[in-house]
């Protein structure tokens, strides 16, 4: 089991196309938007007009074809397995289009199948954009400056999320350690009591490293002063205005759409 | 409002009465009657056994103890710097733009705050509310002091420890402190890594004039650098403050007794013995080649490598040599990549030939590693409970695990610490357990990376005349280190490595008996 390093990100192409080096706070609040609105529904329409707009935005996130569909697969396989088990077992309605025992498939939800699987990809492709071009140090300034979030939790939260990375070679260092020591084999339950073991022993590691951690950062003055100041300047230039106000734009052509083939349900309890 | 930036680093007095340190979760006190007067611009090297407080001092001189009603322990006695007690001259500091102290840890892992090297640098600056136009300039200059070799987007992931810990000096001193406190900053670094940042540190002081305060266990590559040495009795107190060489010769002799690597009173290794015949083969690499995922180190390719049993191998090179890499495939913990790397029938028994494929259970009954962190092989919650791991996996009764526990437990002076939690003790006391736990189950061949990293002199001393033991009793031993003294007592093979292939050129070490 390898943990992912949050690092690696920083490796992505975030440097060509320009919604790629627009402000992540940006990137966020696009992202963030644009799941409100289809998190108040679940219809074929609104989610379609939403996805296929992200589409059209596709070719300025900076990410070539390749790069977009190794991090959209996660998001295509959870998109399309939620998708058919709900035209599966989901409720029936309409026109039954195929059967087998108590599994049928019926226009209803076939529909509502489909609904899921766009409404899962809307969601989360702004989201695998964002994560894939968004340097966290950017974005920390950027929730400091733009939004003026405390300084201090956002900080911590970013040294933390590189302490992460340190973890992820710790990992691979106790599976071996604890191999050498004759741990790892031995039936299913066993194994399940030595990857716990291995999880309590990362846990006392990140502790340890933490508490160094933490005295660094205050010996260099972290918390100890409510002011600070930002090395980096982040704030928000026309093309991020521009990228919120395509957000704004989607989020409501696709409403709209959804209202207007009067599919638009709000989604309560 | 953060004045001009030459308003700090001014030479900082430090005035200790009575000076005291409970952490809260403890009822003893870290170290307790402190009394300490450093003058501005002098360069105090603390001594004293491991547990007597030396870090603490250096958190109380940094102003990060507050023993206030929601503070972390609590304080007895004053701290001063330049009259103002050490906690308010923090505070004080982080409003004017430069800090009063900087202090450089030993772990380089854990003290990297920010994924780019000049973020890093800037995250002092930016914590005291120095204005951005004034902080870059300031970036790059505490660099060129530490002469750090890469540009401020470098991402801190891909650095090694040693150029970490330079970053770690570069953040200190982009403060302009003066007053820098240094805890076993080379402790945990390959030697060129240490020698490296010793130049470094001792340019900065020469440059900046600033107080030093230095924690460190190895004396003598740091004594040319400071002008004085005081020792701190275990529980509190001064116990000698003086010229370092007046200090070193009226208790050099207590000092290394109580581990400190003291000039002239260095461990003595056993007498070396001439290198025996060969005893059977257990190991043969051919063209071994071993990758391995995360960045430290290079791929490793085309090593041959022979091990018998009643030898010791050394596997030396610089860091980022491959070595530890090595060591895993010797281990049976990781698959070469190409290659063959085969077990002897005296060691594989009635297994297949491949170390890597035995089931963990097979493996510890035949090699045995140890790692350099011991804190990653600890199991158990007691000493006694992690010797019997090893043999009970191994499927051996009662009866005899009880045995072989009892009598490790008293081989290595372990038996005051059976029941104590393996991550409670000392560092040389983790290291003698680990190794402990390796031997428990008679393994034909001991892998070690790094035995005696960071260990005082006294666990050093030990750990070769174990060692020296074990090679008698037949036990193949490969050891990675890039300790020379331990090579010099040990070796009967050397293999060395550079950028993760043999070294070509290097001696054959049959002949390096003294």
């Amino acid at each position: 089991m390898i943990l992912p390093d949050p690092l690696a990100v920083r490796a992505a192409p975030s440097g060509r196309g320009a919604l790629a080096r627009t402000n992540p706070v940006a990137k966020l609040l696009v992202s963030l938007l644009i799941s409100l609105v289809l998190l108040l529904t679940v219809d074929v329409v609104t989610a379609a007009t939403a996805l296929a707009l992200e589409c059209l935005a596709l070719p300025w996130c900076g990410l070539g074809a390749r790069a977009l569909a190794r991090r959209a697969g996660a998001l295509l396989v959870a998109g399309g397995s939620a998708g058919l088990v709900t035209a599966l077992v989901g409720v029936d309605g309409g026109t039954r289009l195929a059967a087998l025992g108590p599994v049928t498939v019926t226009q209803g939800s076939l529909l509502s199948g489909l609904a899921v699987v766009a409404r899962i990809l809307a969601i989360g492709l702004p989201g695998v954009v964002l994560v894939a071009t968004t340097d966290p140090t950017d974005l920390a300034d950027g929730l400091g400056q733009v939004l003026r979030l405390p300084a201090t939790p956002v900080l911590a939260a970013l040294a933390a999320l590189r302490l992460f990375g340190v973890l992820a070679q710790e990992w691979q260092d106790l599976a071996h350690a604890r191999r050498a020591r004759g741990l790892g084999d031995g039936g299913l339950l066993g194994r399940l009591r030595d990857v716990l073991g291995q999880v309590f022993a990362l846990l006392v590691i990140a502790v340890r490293r933490g508490t160094v951690l933490a005295t660094a950062m205050e010996s260099r003055g972290f918390g100890a002063h409510p002011r600070r100041t930002w090395a980096r300047p982040s704030r928000l230039r026309p093309g991020d205005l521009a990228l919120l106000a395509g957000g704004a734009a989607v989020a409501l052509t696709a409403t709209a759409a959804g209202v207007a083939a009067g599919t638009w349900r709000l989604l309560l309890g | 409002m953060a004045s001009d930036v030459r308003d700090g680093g001014a030479p900082v007095a430090v005035r200790a009465r009575g000076w005291g340190w409970r952490h809260a979760t403890r009822t003893a006190w870290a170290l307790a009657g402190v009394d300490l007067d450093v003058a501005p611009g002098e360069r105090v090297l603390l001594l004293g056994a491991s547990g007597s407080g030396k870090s603490t001092l250096l958190a109380g001189l940094a102003g990060l103890l507050d023993g206030g009603p929601d503070g972390t322990g609590e304080q007895a006695g004053e701290l001063f710097l330049d009259g103002v007690p050490a906690r308010e001259a923090r505070s004080r500091a982080v409003t004017r733009g430069t800090a009063r102290t900087g202090l450089v840890l030993q772990d380089p892992l854990a003290q990297t705050v920010l994924a780019r090297c000049g973020d890093d640098v800037a995250f002092g600056l930016e914590n005291h509310a120095v204005p951005p136009d004034r902080i870059w300039p300031r970036v790059d200059a505490a660099l060129r002091a530490v002469a750090f070799p890469y540009a401020r987007d470098r991402p801190t992931a891909r650095l090694s420890g040693g150029e970490r810990q330079r970053l770690a000096l570069a953040g200190a001193l982009a403060l302009r402190p003066g007053l820098l406190l240094l805890d076993e900053p080379t402790a945990m670094l390959d030697p060129e890594g240490a020698a490296l940042l010793r130049e470094q540190v001792a340019a900065v002081l020469a440059a900046t004039g600033a107080t030093c305060v230095l924690v460190e266990h190895r004396v003598a590559p740091w004594i040319a650098l400071v002008d004085r040495v005081v020792v701190l009795a275990p529980g509190g107190g001064v116990i000698a403050d003086g010229a370092p060489g007046d200090v070193l010769a009226a208790r050099g002799a207590q000092l290394a007794a109580q581990g400190v690597w003291v000039p002239g009173h260095l461990p003595a290794p056993p007498p070396r013995r001439p290198a025996g015949p060969a005893g059977a083969l257990l190991l043969r690499g051919r063209g071994v080649a071993v990758r391995r995922p995360g960045p430290p180190e290079p791929p490793l390719r085309d090593v041959d490598v022979d091990v018998h049993g009643g030898r010791i191998t050394c596997v030396v090179g610089p860091n980022g040599s491959g070595k530890s890499t090595l060591a895993l495939a010797l281990g049976g913990l990781v698959t070469p990549a190409a290659g063959t790397l085969v077990a002897g029938p005296a060691l594989a028994r009635r297994l297949g030939p491949r170390p890597a494929r035995w089931r963990p259970r097979e493996l510890v009954t035949r090699i045995g590693t140890v790692f350099q962190d011991p804190q990653h092989q600890f199991v158990a919650r007691t000493c006694a409970q992690e010797l019997a791991v090893g043999p009970r996996r191994a499927g051996l009764a009662d009866a005899q695990v009880r045995e072989r526990v009892t009598d490790l437990l008293d081989r290595l002076r372990l038996v005051p610490l059976a029941r104590a939690n393996p991550f409670t003790l000392s560092g040389g006391e983790q290291r003698r357990l680990s190794v402990a736990t390796a031997l428990a189950t008679r393994p034909r061949l001991l892998v070690l990376d790094e035995p005696t990293f960071g260990q005082d002199a006294r666990t050093w001393a030990e750990l070769v005349r174990l060692l020296a033991a074990l090679r008698d009793d037949g036990t193949g031993i490969v050891a990675v280190t890039h300790d020379e003294a331990l090579v010099d007592a040990l070796a009967d093979d050397v293999l060395r490595l550079r950028a993760g292939r043999p070294d070509v050129g290097a001696v054959p070490a049959a002949g390096r008996a003294r």
